[in-house]
């Protein structure tokens, strides 16, 4: 089969580019930039913008605008970026903008290790914005995978009306690889959703038979109005307690009621095994090589790759692990999405296989700390 | 025309805050422009000048403290049709400096409004990048510290190519707000105002010695002709009209069979400068083109020029997992600092594997095979000798060979680089 060769970040963005993203804005940043640069080769000549901001703030600050004004936006960075985009993704939370953010990790803390990959924002990514409210983020495991959850994640962001994360990794990023982009199973490209026109617009009023409002863009003939403030279906700041607690009700549960529908993952089972393992990123892929090795010998190991994180998948997580003794879970940091694990499966022994050198975890690591050998 | 205030929601500032009459002013300016609403976006800051939003009846944006401006700019660059204004206190002038700058570098066609009391109204009448020494504020003795600055003259420098300061008394205001409005371009009006509820609590300060303050200081009034020049979001477009579409990279036809069977490792160890991941991606393109899976896996300092470079390449018939090496089938040795990063490479080396190196470079102890590659007789440059030694292995049949080799530089390069590349593979002598 022909195969061309990519990078994780060159495959993101011209995955965003057939999502419709017609707005990238993005500071320089190792290991994010090659996406900034493969953007900025795409985009004009699609009648699309690429900014370079003056810094990671205005980058998504350029995004949110845009988003708002109607076009699909993506912005890339790496940790420290990441944290400075805090103020704004904890606005595109609550004021339900459109966004898909990636975050080619690096070694941290802090500015860290610019050229050594890590997964070390998993826990950040879901609680690094004020007001603690649920995200979406998704996992690639190899180039392919940046490719097809770039679309959903562009998908998702219209849908749910609300920045999605992808949690790229150095590794996967700026590591080359075969992909045959026409062969990949790829979802139908979604946009956000008009309102009828037969009822007054409020930009917040969520109809009875939806978890998401309508979205109509700024510069359109129906006014619109955007804010950070806590606000009312009118777009105006509310005071009204009850009014306050069912939005933010609403904002926790509109992605809790579709966790169903976009917790990717690959489940690989092998017969007698009684260790799950469970790992995301491109440490997975040292976990598959532990699978396809221990198969036919006597202590084959069964793998879950979870390619969505956040919202955690609790139920496809205690479901998959039922059956096992022991639950080993491998990712490149000390221990962060083990919580989540421990805290699905408390009757369980749930172990942790974890590394923060700027190395990948090769599959000896993982043989010698399952078999303890 | 008729007025886009909202009368449903009236201002809500201080009695006597300029903010109100800035306000009538601004509703006064969209009438003499006969600008309906679905034609203005007001995006606000944060403070008493981020209420000014909810007082009109135009499309909206309202966000962090400092940061309008960047939302205004993503704003109208998706909808170049629309007037968008931003209203922005002297305290968002401080935290968003750094926006306020890019602003006048870039000429995007927004109006920015600062309203600028010289202080912080809403959290108390802290000190800002504007209030003056020897005023009495919320700060303490703090801002007897820092010296106010000039914004007028700090967005000249910085390109503004509209600049105006004047008083939110003045009998022009409307007029000012309209033409700033009216500019093609990035404009920014520095209004001076009084914040009853804070401000001139302790400090004195009225219209008139507002007048009297700006009649002596040079007057700063609309374009600037040394920064005049395109508009922003025009001259985008038409510098991307030109450019032509690129495509994805295109897939590497399959016309080969690789000489080995099985996975295949190798690694090469270099410095900076000396083409390392070029080699890598075209042993990489080599091998799609035996219908190999293949990944490449760099290693590098963040110093351009310096330091160790190192490409990781694995060649599989079946789907790669784990992209890093376990066992290597060749080891290209170019540099000792390459070498000295990957020592414990070697130590897992079997009698099979390969190690290609010039005589110079010493590697540590291992069962492998070594085959010197002598480039500097043959009088390669050192930039050369990654490709050149990809030519040594094609020509040992080790991992790939020749023909998958020149098709890969066919498919990479092109005009006299390719044929650079081929003399150059063709030249490289092995015995
Ligand atoms: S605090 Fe000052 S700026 Fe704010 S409304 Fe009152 S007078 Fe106006």
């Amino acid at each position: 089969m022909p195969y061309a060769l990519m990078e994780g970040n060159e495959a993101i963005a011209w995955a965003a580019a057939e999502s419709g993203c017609r707005f990238f804005a993005g500071y320089p940043i190792t290991p994010a930039t090659t996406i900034f640069n493969s953007m900025l080769k795409i985009l004009p000549p699609l009648g699309g913008i690429c900014i370079q901001g003056e810094d990671e703030i205005a980058s998504i600050g350029y995004c949110l605008g845009a988003s708002m004004a109607g076009l699909k936006t993506m912005t890339a960075t790496s940790g420290p970026g990441i944290s400075l985009y805090s103020e704004h993704i904890s606005f595109a939370i609550g004021s339900e903008i459109p966004i898909v953010i990636v975050d080619v990790q690096r070694l941290g803390p802090s500015t860290g290790s610019a050229t050594r990959g890590a997964d070390g924002d998993i826990q950040f990514l879901r609680w690094g914005s004020s007001g603690g409210l649920p995200v979406i983020v998704l996992v690639p495991v190899d180039v392919s995978d940046c490719y097809t959850l770039t679309l959903h994640a562009f998908n998702l962001a219209e849908q749910f009306r609300c920045p999605v994360f992808i949690a790229s990794n150095k590794e996967i990023a700026m590591t080359r690889e075969n992909i045959d982009i026409d062969s990949l199973e790829k979802p139908a490209i979604i946009d956000r959703t008009s309102p009828p026109t037969n009822h007054p617009f409020l930009p917040f009023e969520v109809a009875a038979d939806r978890v998401v409002p309508y979205f109509l863009p700024i510069g359109g003939d129906i006014l619109v109005r955007q804010t950070s403030s806590t606000h009312g279906p009118d777009g105006y700041i509310t005071t009204d307690y009850d009014n306050i607690a069912k939005n933010q009700e609403r904002l926790h549960k509109k992605l809790a009621s579709g966790i169903s529908r976009f917790s990717f993952h690959e489940t690989i089972l092998a017969e007698n095994a009684d260790t799950l393992l469970l790992a995301y990123g491109v440490s997975a892929r040292a976990a598959r090589d532990v699978y396809r090795k221990q198969k036919n010998r006597n202590r084959p190991v069964s793998l879950l790759i979870l390619k969505t994180l956040w919202p955690v998948p609790d139920a496809l997580i205690r479901e998959t692990a039922r059956k096992f003794k022991r639950v080993v879970v491998v990712e490149m940091n000390l221990g962060q999405y083990v919580r989540e694990v421990q805290r699905i499966l408390p009757d369980k022994s749930v172990e942790f296989i974890g590394q923060m050198d700027g190395r990948l975890i090769n599959p000896r690591q993982i043989e010698e700390a399952i078999y303890h050998v | 025309m008729s007025s886009l205030l909202n009368t449903s929601r009236p201002p809500v500032f201080c009695p006597g805050c300029s903010h109100e009459r800035i306000t009538r002013s601004l509703d006064k300016a969209f009438q003499n422009m006969k600008l309906s609403g679905g034609q203005i976006a007001v995006v606000t800051d944060i403070g008493c000048s981020g209420l000014f939003d909810t007082f009109f009846h135009t499309h909206a944006f309202h966000g962090l403290h400092g940061r309008a401006l960047t939302y205004a700019a993503g704003i109208k660059m998706a909808q170049p049709g629309l007037n968008v204004i931003v209203t922005m206190g002297d305290g968002g002038l401080g935290i968003g400096g750094a926006h306020i700058l890019a602003a006048c570098r870039r000429n995007l066609n927004l109006t920015l409004l600062i309203l600028d009391n010289f202080n912080f109204g809403m959290t108390g009448g802290q000190f800002s990048a504007t209030t003056p020494s020897e005023a009495h504020v919320g700060s303490g003795f703090l801002n007897q510290l820092e010296r106010p600055m000039d914004v007028c003259q700090v967005a000249i420098s910085a390109g503004a190519a509209y600049v105006t300061r004047c008083s939110g008394y003045s009998k022009h205001l409307t007029e000012e707000i309209e033409a700033a409005i009216r500019f093609n371009g990035f404009s920014l009006i520095d209004i001076w105002g009084i914040c009853p509820g804070r401000y001139t609590k302790q400090n004195r300060l009225t219209p008139q010695m507002i007048t009297e303050m700006l009649s002596k200081l040079p007057s700063i009034t609309g374009p600037v002709a040394n920064n005049s020049r395109k508009e922003y979001n025009e001259h985008y477009r038409e510098l991307s009209a030109g450019l032509e579409p690129v495509l994805p990279p295109k897939k590497v036809a399959v016309k080969f069979r690789p000489p080995e069977p099985g996975r295949q490792e190798v690694v090469i160890l270099g410095s900076a400068g000396q083409r390392i991941i070029t080699a890598g991606e075209i042993l990489c393109i080599a091998g799609l083109t035996a219908g190999l899976r293949t990944t490449q896996k760099n290693d590098y300092n963040i110093t351009v020029l310096r330091g160790h470079s190192i490409s990781e390449l694995i060649l599989s018939p079946e789907k790669i997992g784990f992209t890093g090496i376990e066992s290597s089938s060749v080891i290209i040795a170019l540099s000792q600092e390459g070498v000295d990063r990957r020592k414990g490479l070697f130590g897992r080396l079997d009698d099979h594997a390969l190690i290609l190196k010039p005589p110079e470079i010493n590697t540590p102890m291992s069962p492998a095979k070594i085959h010197l590659m002598d480039f500097k007789s043959q009088r390669i440059k050192p930039k050369d000798w990654a490709l050149a030694a990809l030519s040594v292995m094609a020509k040992l049949n080790k991992v790939i060979h020749n023909d998958m080799l020149r098709s890969a530089l066919g498919f990479k390069f092109k005009d006299n680089t390719l044929a650079s590349a081929m003399d150059l593979v063709e030249r490289v002598d092995i015995t």
